[in-house]
């Protein structure tokens, strides 16, 4: 009992401690730059507001990025040049082969089931009268960490031979229909379906609430004045619901590209990439910290950052239609 | 406004006829179906982190409403102090790394954000709307891209040539060399998300205090805190949740440094050395869980509202 308060408490000492730290050196710069006046003013203000996010995304985000991009063109240790040897063997490796396959089928499918399912649930609920505990329900593996998400449909794959009692949810139902239970995860390709069930599951929800205000802010007058028109049903949903919530219905749709690109939580912790799961985000960090070849790993970062690329350029070009709306 | 149109007693009527793409009584039913649906895993952990090890894996955990047969053992296991199947003092030196990371990696981000946020959108200079457009970008640059070098930063620091930029930092494996990627992350989002918030607060205010010759902290601190709290909870809640629920950071950072590892990055490990161990697995998951809920319940309705703040219109 005394070990683990000797070992523990100084942890929480570093909390309170760097928080004090942090509070007062702010408080610090903003008493001495309160002084400034006249024309001096100005530019100190923005040096201490904007300084420290600008430093921290220069060392944190811009910086790292522009390297990794140079270690891309080198070897494992990163002393040699290598050109573009390890983009080469990354878009033609026998084993690379299946994880390109799989973030393929990722993209093409999570984000639109996703966001579908999302938009079909915010839709559902807005004819409801009370929706606030389904909406909860639905809502709450949004909270859930994608390790414990892997664990908890850990519950619904498991598999035991056969002669010993089914404690997996999938396997039980599939026994009591009359079908042989297989080892799900190890199968393939529907192992990577089933770990995109488990994103799907977890970030439904998200997709829903967005899509929920959404629709709560199409008009009131234009639904009732197409229902006048007689619009009634998929109609009503195709011509007025739908192109109102649009824009929010690509902006999520996008914000689940990126999600799923990122992805390597769910694939570390329920297969740990093997049996034919893995992805790239996932294969980065084992080329890295497992295999220790930076080229090959800064190889896939690039490639993931060239894949959300156009993500983010049709993101900028929204922001600044809506700004220039404004 | 359309929300309160809505809301008005006498034309809810109308208003039904003409949103009715599906019954009322369908919609509730497909509802409430998937929201089953989509609790049945979660119940099944629950569940199963209050039996019995023996009867985990001869039984499905649905067994539990037909044979009522729960206990607390799990629980006490993995909060007694003695060594746990092969961690000392059970998952509770995880449970306050966990805190100890995430909390700091939601207080610092913030801060810098809302003052970045406050700068960029009532401090306008020529290139503050580049710098803006920027920002906005880096936000979905996957941090993949920034892992390596950042690494290399904290242990060995930055040369060009045989010039030393930055020295090494050597914060590999302490807090601060978490909380500080943390930070660093999630910047983009929270300058995005505070700037949609900060810049839609109302010119005159703003003005008014300019006109009585309050400098731009007085501004800051006395009106923009102040004002920005439902946007500042929002963010707090994505952070934390994004912090706590974090394993590609924790694994990176920390090195494999157990003394700061979080319950996370710690479950995940588990999950392989804990195989067999499905009563303690299940009970930790569930630890790790119900934090986040806790914090995301509590603060829900901020969580909506804050995020959607400027973007859907």
């Amino acid at each position: 009992m005394s070990s683990f308060w000797s070992d523990n408490l100084p942890k929480l000492g570093q909390m309170f401690a760097g928080i004090a730290i942090f509070v007062a050196v702010l408080s610090a710069v903003f008493f001495i730059a309160g002084k400034a006046n006249g024309k001096k003013q100005r530019p100190i203000a923005i040096l201490v507001f904007l300084g420290p996010a600008l430093l921290l995304l220069l060392f944190g985000l811009l910086g790292p990025a522009i390297r990794t991009f140079v270690l891309s063109f080198k070897g494992s240790a990163s002393h040699t040049w290598v050109g573009f040897k390890n983009y080469q063997w990354l878009f033609t490796d026998e084993s690379m082969r299946i994880v390109l396959r799989n973030t393929v089928f990722w993209i093409l499918f999570t984000p639109i089931i996703t966001t579908g399912l999302g938009l079909l649930l915010a839709i559902l609920l807005d004819r409801m009268r009370r929706e606030s505990v389904a909406k909860s329900l639905i809502f709450m593996p949004m909270a859930i960490s994608f390790v414990g998400a892997s664990i908890v449909w850990q519950f619904v794959y498991k598999y035991a031979n056969p002669n010993q009692p089914q404690v997996g949810l999938m396997s039980s139902i599939a026994k009591h229909l009359g079908f042989e239970p297989t080892n799900w995860l190890l199968t393939q390709p529907l192992n990577t379906f089933l770990l995109m069930i488990i994103f799907v599951w977890s970030q439904t929800g998200f997709a829903m609430v967005i899509l929920s205000a959404a629709i709560k802010n199409v008009p009131t007058d234009v639904m009732e004045a197409s229902a006048l028109d007689g619009a009634t049903g998929w109609r009503l949903f195709r011509g007025v619901t739908f192109p109102m919530v649009r824009s929010t219905f690509i902006v999520v749709l996008a914000t689940m590209v990126v999600a799923t690109l990122k992805l390597f939580d769910i694939v570390r912790a329920s297969t740990g990439g093997n049996f034919g799961t893995s992805v790239l985000a996932n294969e980065m960090y084992s080329e890295v910290f497992i295999r220790y070849d930076a080229g090959r790993g800064s190889a896939m970062a690039i490639v993931l950052f060239l894949l959300v690329f156009p993500v983010l350029i049709y993101n900028i070009y929204n922001l600044r239609r809506e700004r220039s709306i404004k | 406004m359309s929300l309160l149109t809505r809301n008005k007693a006498p034309k809810l009527a109308e208003h039904n006829a003409g949103r009715k793409l599906f019954g009322s009584r369908g919609a509730t039913i497909t509802v409430w179906i998937i929201a089953i649906l989509w609790t049945v895993p979660t119940l099944g952990l629950f569940a199963t982190s209050f039996r019995p090890k023996a009867e985990i894996s001869a039984t499905g955990w649905w067994n539990i409403f037909l044979h009522f047969h729960l206990t607390l053992g799990n629980y006490s296991a993995i909060f007694s102090t003695g060594t746990v199947s092969g961690i000392s003092n059970g998952i509770m030196p995880y449970v306050i790394n966990s805190f100890v990371i995430t909390i700091p990696a939601v207080i610092f981000p913030i801060t810098i954000a809302t003052m970045a946020a406050y700068c960029l959108a009532w401090v306008k200079f020529r290139g503050s709307d580049a710098l803006f457009y920027g920002i906005f970008a880096l936000q979905i640059v996957p941090i993949q891209v920034a892992l390596v070098p950042l690494l290399n930063l904290f242990t060995g620091g930055v040369h060009v040539g045989t010039v030393t930029v930055v020295p090494a930092l050597h914060i590999a494996g302490t807090f601060m060399g978490i909380w500080l990627p943390h930070t660093m992350f999630a910047l983009p989002l929270a300058i995005y998300l505070l700037h949609n918030f900060i810049s839609s607060l109302p010119r005159d205010l703003m003005e008014a205090a300019n006109v009585d010759g309050a400098s731009h902290f007085m501004v800051f601190r006395r009106i923009v805190l102040p004002l920005s709290v439902p946007a500042i909870a929002a963010f707090t809640i994505f952070q934390f949740l994004w912090v706590w629920n974090d394993l590609l950071v924790a694994l990176t950072f920390t090195g494999g440094t157990e003394g700061i590892n979080p319950l996370n990055a710690k479950l995940a490990g588990l999950a392989g050395t804990w195989g067999s161990h499905w009563e303690l697995l299940t009970s930790s998951a569930f630890v790790t869980i119900v934090v986040p809920l806790i914090v995301f319940f509590s603060l829900q309705r901020y969580f909506v509202r804050g995020l959607l703040a400027g973007s859907v219109k």
